[in-house]
């Protein structure tokens, strides 16, 4: 089946060599980085993590989406979901993927990877997240490949991916909870210290897993012969509606929380990202523009005559995936670290190479996509002409 | 090898000990105790039993720091260098790059959860000398991935520059920012023109994490850390959980701060003032 990704339009292959020239600059990136150390990155003693942890939980989230299509398929027998839901998976697998890639790029000492196998630390957050995305991973591969195959046979399901299929449900809500418990588990850095993260990280999650599905599925619509009805994209959007108003509640409860309280430590990381703290203010700018562009994608989607504007939808759901990117993807890891320990501000901007290097591993997972997108557009082309 | 890295660092501890105590150079524990001060472990888990000496581990290192003494700038300046010397420590000229085990800050840092604008003008100016608290809870060894670090029986927060991958989830973790990383190779700047290196004290490689170790390779030499060997007046180095022990009289004594004790990680490092 995976040889359909080998015949394609020259438009596809010259996406595919684009993406794959990316990647090579990137990898030289990297190569710079093996050489001369995380240096090269905008990352220092104060803000110890910097864009590639960030895109790490982002991507978390975005595969995690996918179990948003998965449970009304398959737990409520949602029927207008059964041609799309593996594309929700194929994104999930493209996800993890980055997200593998995004912890090896920020290890410094890449080699020594494995010692997480050969020392397995269950008192450590982040041996259950390797167990956790790795899990995730083979499950998507595994439900994915196989309900597509037996779709390309006009067969059903093999009862023995059925279980993995509903095992793929809360292993999708663990592996973003242990994402977030990597943070929330930390004393002393007080954005993070909140009993609220892993929930607002799953809200964020399907709203953000979800809105790609819907730009890709618009997409895919234009550049194939495969339809997708309508109605099933319009309940997708309204997922991604319903999860996003959740995150921006729970983001209003952390901001309730911090000013009313008026303790100083929980003020001082909100305050930076929102208002600049004693004159730093990098990513105030950022910031502001995620909030103006969660608010505009819930209302977009909110309104039922501009939600079934196709051109419409894609303002709401790019705005939502971009309000929940800079949120997550940036703001919530750097936000964590300022102020330091000491109560004094670094700041942090990724450097040149640092951000080549992640924009690289965007194009591996879009590379992915594109293959996995090319072999289920194809089953679902030649179903639709049979 | 039939003894790998940790059971070699844990023996090697022990017997430093033992070491210590038989020649009577340090008040450390009493004699025969050694198997006793196993019942602790070294998990990262650290239950903290520290509260009660009785049922604890019978060793705790802990270190006071006298910062009254530090009126006089140039112990600072002695302390750090000591330190320097002993552990190879890499200077590099940007802030981002920084690589610190023992080093000075300003009350209103040190202490930020307790800023109190009407501090005694003596207090606010003194230099307090910064370093790993060795916690006997320490949650850098909680979230470590491979156990590179991990507490010794003894109380020191040990650092396996070999095992250790990189992955700065202990940086994140450290509320006191006592923990460093090697951004860059750290032999480049110890390879500067009459840089003194200390040939009995491994270089680190770049991409590992580094800290205070409490001098662990001195002490299974029967010597004092380095920096309380440098201003022994400053620095009081000692066994917490042996009453009589110098420190446990110092502290009876003086008035002591802690950093951060909300978080209940109970540091080893304490500052009389």
């Amino acid at each position: 089946m995976i040889e359909r990704a080998l015949k394609g339009s020259p438009k596809y292959w010259g996406w595919v060599i684009f993406l794959l020239a990316i990647i090579s600059v990137g990898f030289l990136c990297y190569l710079y980085q093996l050489k001369n150390g995380l240096g090269i990155t905008g990352m220092s003693r104060d803000i110890s993590w910097g864009v590639y942890i960030a895109q790490f939980t982002y991507f978390v989230g975005v595969a995690a989406g996918a179990v948003m299509l998965v449970i009304p398929k398959y737990l409520h027998h949602y029927q207008k979901y059964a041609k799309i839901v593996v594309f929700g998976e194929f994104i999930a697998i493209a996800a993890v993927t980055m997200c593998l890639l995004f912890i090896v790029v920020d290890i410094g000492q890449p080699m020594r990877m494995l010692n997480v196998l050969l020392h397995p630390t269950p008192h450590s957050m982040l041996f259950y997240d390797m167990i956790v995305l790795n899990g995730y991973l083979a499950i998507n591969i595994i439900v994915g490949y196989n309900t597509l195959l037996a779709d390309r046979k006009g067969l059903p399901c093999p009862g023995w991916v059925k279980p993995f299929i509903y095992l793929s449900i809360p292993w999708a809500i663990s592996i973003h909870t242990v994402t977030a418990f990597l943070y929330a588990g930390v004393p002393g850095r007080h954005l993070w210290l909140t009993a609220v993260m892993a929930p607002r990280f799953l809200a964020s999650a399907f709203a953000a897993g979800p809105s790609l599905l819907i730009m890709l599925l618009l997409f895919v619509q234009k550049v194939s012969k495969f339809k997708v009805d309508p109605e099933a994209i319009q309940s997708v959007a309204k997922t991604v509606c319903y999860a996003m108003i959740v995150n921006m509640f729970l983001m209003f409860m952390e901001f309730f929380t911090a000013y009313y309280s008026h303790i100083p430590g929980h003020i001082a990381p909100l305050e930076y990202l929102f208002f600049g703290l004693h004159g730093h203010d990098s990513l105030v700018g950022f910031m502001r523009f995620s909030m103006v562009a969660g608010f505009l994608g819930i209302f977009v989607l909110l309104v039922p005559a501009l939600r079934r504007s196709n051109k419409w939808l894609v303002l709401g759901v790019a705005s939502v995936f971009l309000a929940t990117l800079i949120d997550k993807g940036v703001g919530l890891v750097i936000g964590g670290f300022i102020p330091n320990p000491f109560e004094t501000i670094t700041e942090y901007s990724a450097t040149f190479p640092e951000i080549m290097i992640a924009i690289s591993i965007w194009a591996v997972g879009a590379l992915v996509l594109t293959v996995l997108y090319k072999v289920a557009l194809s089953v679902r082309e030649e179903q639709q002409i049979a | 090898m039939s003894m790998d890295r940790r059971e070699f660092l844990k023996a090697a501890g022990l017997s430093a000990v033992a070491g210590l105590g038989a020649k009577g150079a340090f008040d450390l524990f009493m004699p025969g105790d050694v198997d006793a001060s196993e019942h602790g472990g070294h998990s990262g888990h650290g239950h903290g039993h520290g509260d009660e000496a009785e049922a604890g581990p019978k060793i705790r290192l802990a270190m006071a720091i006298d910062v009254l003494q530090l009126k006089d700038h140039s112990k600072v300046d002695k302390i750090k260098a000591a330190c320097d010397n002993a552990h190879n420590i890499p200077h590099w000229d940007s802030k981002d790059d920084e690589v610190k085990w023992i080093w000075e800050d300003e009350y209103e840092h040190v202490f930020p959860d307790t800023h109190n604008e009407y501090l005694a003008d003596e207090v606010r100016e003194l230099p307090f000398l910064l370093m790993c608290n060795h916690c006997d809870d320490p949650p850098c060894a909680r979230v470590c991935p491979v156990e590179a670090t991990f507490k010794r029986p003894d109380g020191i927060v040990a650092q396996d520059y070999h095992r250790c991958i990189g992955c700065r989830f202990c940086m994140a973790a450290c509320p006191y920012g006592s923990r460093s990383f090697n951004w860059f190779d750290p032999r480049i700047p110890l390879r500067a023109e009459g840089r003194k290196l200390n040939p009995r004290f491994p270089t680190r490689m770049r991409g590992v994490v580094e800290k205070c170790n409490f001098c662990v390779e001195r002490l299974a030499e029967g010597k004092q850390p380095a920096c309380v060997e440098a201003c022994p007046d400053v620095m009081i180095f000692g066994n917490l959980a042996d009453p009589n022990s110098e420190i446990r009289k110092v502290l009876r004594k003086r008035v002591s701060l802690r950093r951060k004790l909300e978080l209940g990680t109970k540091p080893s490092v304490f500052y009389l003032v």
